[in-house]
């Protein structure tokens, strides 16, 4: 380790040296970089998934046996794989204009928000949790025990209109909310790693699941692995109504409006909120945090306990919107991808909402692309898969495109060896 | 061996770190480079090392051309640098870190590592040069000074002939200074040519053979050693300086800060801070001195509630602190700067702005319940850098885009935007340039003049002294002694760093002047400096 800018005397000038940053330093810009690495991620992400994309299509396997003969045939059919792979994930999530309707015109780009909306709450958990410098990986078990408690609450109690669905969605927050709290708690008064804590939870909420499927609760008829389905008065109420069109199969729901309120409310939290200024410092700097009077150990809780609230709120939009009861599998892969959209969304409430829909639209315009065109879906997962990297890895992006690395920021300085000899036996610089 | 750099450029972005220096360093002398902090004088010294690679220029040896990809070249080509924090592994001994990096293995299919060779070559250094070194002692029982000796051995032993001291004093007592200064004086006889980095004044007069200056990564001039230190100053900085602080008498009140046998553990458990007791009245300062890591870092921490206190208590205006959380401490009226700004003091990805109220954010005017108002800490803002005079092009730029003066002023700024009983602070000038401290001191003693009880922990002498109503030094977590500023000298606060007792120290510092108390004398009797 070379030995630049540690003590009292040093000069100023090799802090803005270049130096290879620590690793805090490199996962505060993976998780808050800027948004052009973003963009651009997601480009070439999709070129690498054209690539593939071309390579399983049989006509561009074909036409490459005589490639060196006529390459234009193979050039010829791996575009017209691409592009009609592409072309159909288009018309599977945003606008179909060969569909019959208007109504089925657009429907894809309702069916892409319906996908975007747990996604979109989730990411604002981990984001939030990005924020305060904690790795919330445990977004999937805290949807999974948002989506018990909603569930319950909604198939279970008899309750008015309203007010049955205002509580099965406060019983979903709640639940994630203390589920999310656990790690929090843990971190602050024990240093527990978060990491480690939401991954094993995940399980232990997967299991619970599981077991609680088994249970005369959840399943009275003994019919398998779904609880009854959830009262009319507990579900999100539908946003396109059938008066307005015929034979109304749109699954758009309130959800949408949960997840337009939570990105706000997060904007506000995390700018404007005193408890944002403290989750902001912590997450910067919890020295300085600590030395300013703030509590670490209360503001490490109460952040995993909003990412968790958030969680639990990305199940309601599953058990109370699009599934109407509980599953085994109800969180899908929600709570991981989740992660993925915090990251493309830079832990921003504008670029994680952003980011939701665009991976709703992958979920959604795959289903298509794979019936039309036989292209497999998992290469919706390989360009989830190519964002995530090359989120990770800035400077690769950054290479691509040629574009100039960003202006060194200082470093914070790592505090001054304490010489022998004196009651501290801490030696020397390592 | 002739060393000899010319216009050698580094730049990071836009900043350029050192702007076609050139310099020249004959063999056998001892060549000061002088200057401020940023000026450029550890990049030049990086550059020479091997760890940065030049923009532009030549580096010249013994008239020969060199370049280097590595430090390992400029090992290899005899050139040796002694940084400011050692680079050793506290656990093993002083033979084993001296043949790090090149272990000498026995001849043989087997290479099996061979420290007898390395213990040999201690051995034979140490007594050439009369540095005491046993090459069997484990790093980390040594003394401070003893382990500078050891990076100097280490730097010897790979045949160095032209040694760079990064800032090699700021760790040292005066007295161990002094033993320092001898040792370069011995290497000098012994024919190797050293490059001493420093900004402080009084050991360049001390020792230097020649000395070239650097502002803004230039070389401003160069001095003989014969020069004041007003002129030295005035040349670091470009401008007239005062080097003392302009003050009047304390008017000391009623007692505002008690300490009563503190006692402050370290994780492993044994007292970094033993039973510390001393009172501080509004209006006065009251200086820690000590060599760095002798407990007053923790006696601070404590004194905010950082780390617990194991005994003891501690009280402001009569009432006990002791229990109170950190953001109860700070609201009863202690200001703390603290020692490592970067680290504790500001968040650096935070704004100005948001830096200026990083412990008011949630008290009125700033907060209203849960909401914060960005347009008072915007309009706080700018009030407090204009009468800090922090300069900076908005106050909603990152912190990190300011220069360590200007960021150390924001702290400042908001500790003394709330009323006080007590200002804390640590190393309040560490890393500033000479026009910052001024300000910097100028401002702690107003604020001594409005009646506040202030304390300030200090590694500098310099500072102590300027500064100072009472002195209490500090050595090895217990406070050696206190003493009027009006008594206290650079040779007897010197010994007590070292843990003499105060009269001890007194009549030993009567019988023999350091050499740095020397400079002192005739400092004094040329221009009444200090």
């Amino acid at each position: 380790m070379s030995s630049q800018g540690t003590g009292p005397d040093t000069d100023q000038d090799t802090r803005s040296a270049p130096q290879p940053a620590r690793g805090g330093d490199v996962l505060r810009e993976i998780v808050t970089g800027n948004a052009v690495i973003s963009v651009l991620a997601v480009v070439v992400a999709m070129a690498v998934g054209g690539v593939l994309i071309a390579v399983a299509d049989s006509g561009v396997r074909g036409s490459s046996t005589y490639f060196f003969a006529r390459p234009g045939d193979t050039l010829v059919a791996a575009w017209r794989a691409v592009s009609g792979a592409y072309v159909a994930m288009f018309r599977g999530s945003v606008y179909d204009w060969q569909a019959a309707t208007f109504a089925a015109q657009v429907k894809p780009l309702t069916e892409s928000v319906v996908y975007a909306i747990p996604l979109i709450l989730a990411g604002l958990g981990v984001a939030i949790a990005f924020r305060a410098g904690l790795f919330n990986i445990g977004a999937q078990g805290q949807i999974i025990v948002g989506a018990i408690v909603a569930s319950y609450v909604g198939f279970a109690w008899d309750l008015p209109v309203v007010l049955h669905l205002l509580l099965a969605v406060l019983g979903g927050l709640l639940a994630g909310a203390l589920y999310g709290a656990i790690p929090g708690i843990l971190k602050g008064r024990t240093g527990a790693h978060e990491v480690i804590v939401t991954i094993m939870l995940n399980y232990i909420a997967l299991y619970f699941i599981s077991w609680i499927l088994k249970q005369q609760a959840f399943n009275p008829g003994r019919t398998g692995q779904r609880s009854p389905a959830v009262e009319g008065s507990a579900t999100y109420p539908l946003l396109v109504p059938d008066l307005l069109v015929p034979g109304n199969s749109f699954r758009l729901h309130a959800g949408l409006l949960v997840a337009i309120l939570a990105t706000v409310f997060t904007w506000w939290l995390l700018e404007r909120s005193t408890l944002g200024f403290e989750i902001r410092a912590v997450g910067a700097n919890q020295h300085a945090a600590r030395t300013a009077g703030m509590s670490v150990a209360r503001t490490l809780a109460l952040t995993m306990a909003i990412a968790g609230g958030m969680a639990g709120l990305a199940a309601t939009a599953q058990v109370l919107g699009t599934e109407r009861s509980l599953t085994a599998g109800v969180a899908a892969s929600i709570g991981f991808d989740a992660i993925t959209v915090a990251l493309l969304g830079r832990s921003r409430p504008l670029g994680t909402f952003l980011a939701g829909l665009l991976f709703g639209a992958l979920k959604a315009g795959g289903f298509l692309m794979q019936s039309v065109t036989a292209t497999p879906i998992d290469i919706v997962l390989v360009v989830q898969s190519v964002i995530v990297l090359l989120i990770a890895a800035p400077p690769l992006v950054r290479s691509i495109f040629r574009l100039p690395a960003p202006p060194a920021r200082r470093r914070r300085r790592p505090r001054a060896a304490r010489p022998a000899g004196g009651p501290s036996q801490e030696v020397t610089a390592p | 061996m002739k060393l000899e750099l010319r216009g050698i450029t580094k730049t990071f972005g836009s900043l350029v770190a050192n702007d076609r220096i050139d310099l020249v360093v004959e063999p056998g002398e001892i060549h000061a480079l002088l200057g401020e902090n940023g000026a450029g004088k550890s990049t030049l010294m990086n550059v020479l090392y091997g760890l940065y690679e030049p923009d532009g220029g030549q580096i010249l040896l013994d008239e020969q051309p060199v370049t280097f990809d590595g430090p390992g070249d400029a090992v290899a080509a005899g050139i040796g640098m002694v940084h400011q924090h050692f680079m050793l592994v506290p656990v093993f001994t002083v033979a084993e870190s001296v043949a790090l990096g090149h272990e000498p293995t026995s001849t043989g299919p087997a290479g099996l590592l061979d420290l007898q060779s390395a213990r040999r070559r201690v051995r034979e250094i140490s007594e050439r040069f009369g540095f005491d070194v046993d090459p069997d002692a484990v790093v980390e029982n040594l003394p401070v000074g003893v382990q500078q000796r050891v990076e100097i051995i280490k730097a010897l032993a790979r045949d160095a002939r032209v040694l760079i001291l990064d800032e090699p004093t700021a760790v040292l007592t005066p007295q161990e200074t002094d033993e320092l200064i001898a040792i370069m004086n011995e290497l000098k006889q012994a024919g190797t040519t050293i490059v001493f980095i420093t900004h402080k004044l009084r050991e360049v007069r001390a020792v230097a053979d020649r000395i070239t200056v650097i502002r803004r990564g230039q070389v401003v001039g160069e001095a003989s050693p014969e020069s004041t230190e007003a002129e030295l100053a005035s040349l670091m900085v470009g401008r007239q300086v005062s080097l003392a602080v302009d003050k009047r008498p304390a008017d000391p009140r009623e007692a505002v800060f008690v300490v009563e046998d503190l006692s402050v553990l370290s994780p492993a458990g044994t007292a970094v801070v033993d039973r510390v007791s001393f009172t501080v009245r509004g209006g006065e300062v009251l200086c820690v001195a000590g060599v760095q890591g002798n407990g007053q870092t923790e006696l601070a921490e404590a004194v905010l509630g950082l780390v617990p206190a194991a005994h003891g208590r501690i009280l402001l205006d009569g009432s006990e602190l002791s229990r109170l959380a950190v953001r109860d401490r700070l609201r009863a009226g202690i200001g703390f700067v603290p020692e490592d700004r970067s680290t504790d003091g500001v968040v650096s990805s935070f704004t100005v702005a948001e830096n200026l109220v990083l412990d008011l954010y949630d008290a009125a005017p700033f907060a209203r319940g849960p909401a914060m108002s960005p347009a008072r800490v915007h309009d706080n803002a700018q009030e407090r850098t204009a009468e800090f005079d922090v300069r900076l092009t908005d106050v909603q730029d990152p912190i990190s885009t300011l220069s360590g003066g200007n960021a150390q002023k924001v702290v400042l700024a908001r500790e003394l935007s709330r009323p006080l009983r007590l200002l804390l602070a640590s190393q309040p000038t560490r890393g500033l340039d000479v026009g910052s401290i001024e300000f910097v001191h100028r401002r702690i003693i107003e604020e001594r003049d409005k009646g506040t009880a202030v304390v300030i922990v200090s590694t500098e002498l310099d500072e102590v002294l300027a500064l100072a109503d009472r002195v209490a030094v500090m050595y090895r977590g217990t406070v050696v002694g206190i003493v009027d500023a009006a008594d206290a000298d650079r040779d007897v606060l010197g010994l007590m760093m070292a843990g003499v007792p105060l009269e001890e120290a007194r009549q030993e510092a009567s019988r023999h002047h350091s050499s740095l108390g020397e400079a002192d004398l005739t400092a004094g009797s040329e221009g009444g400096l200090t």
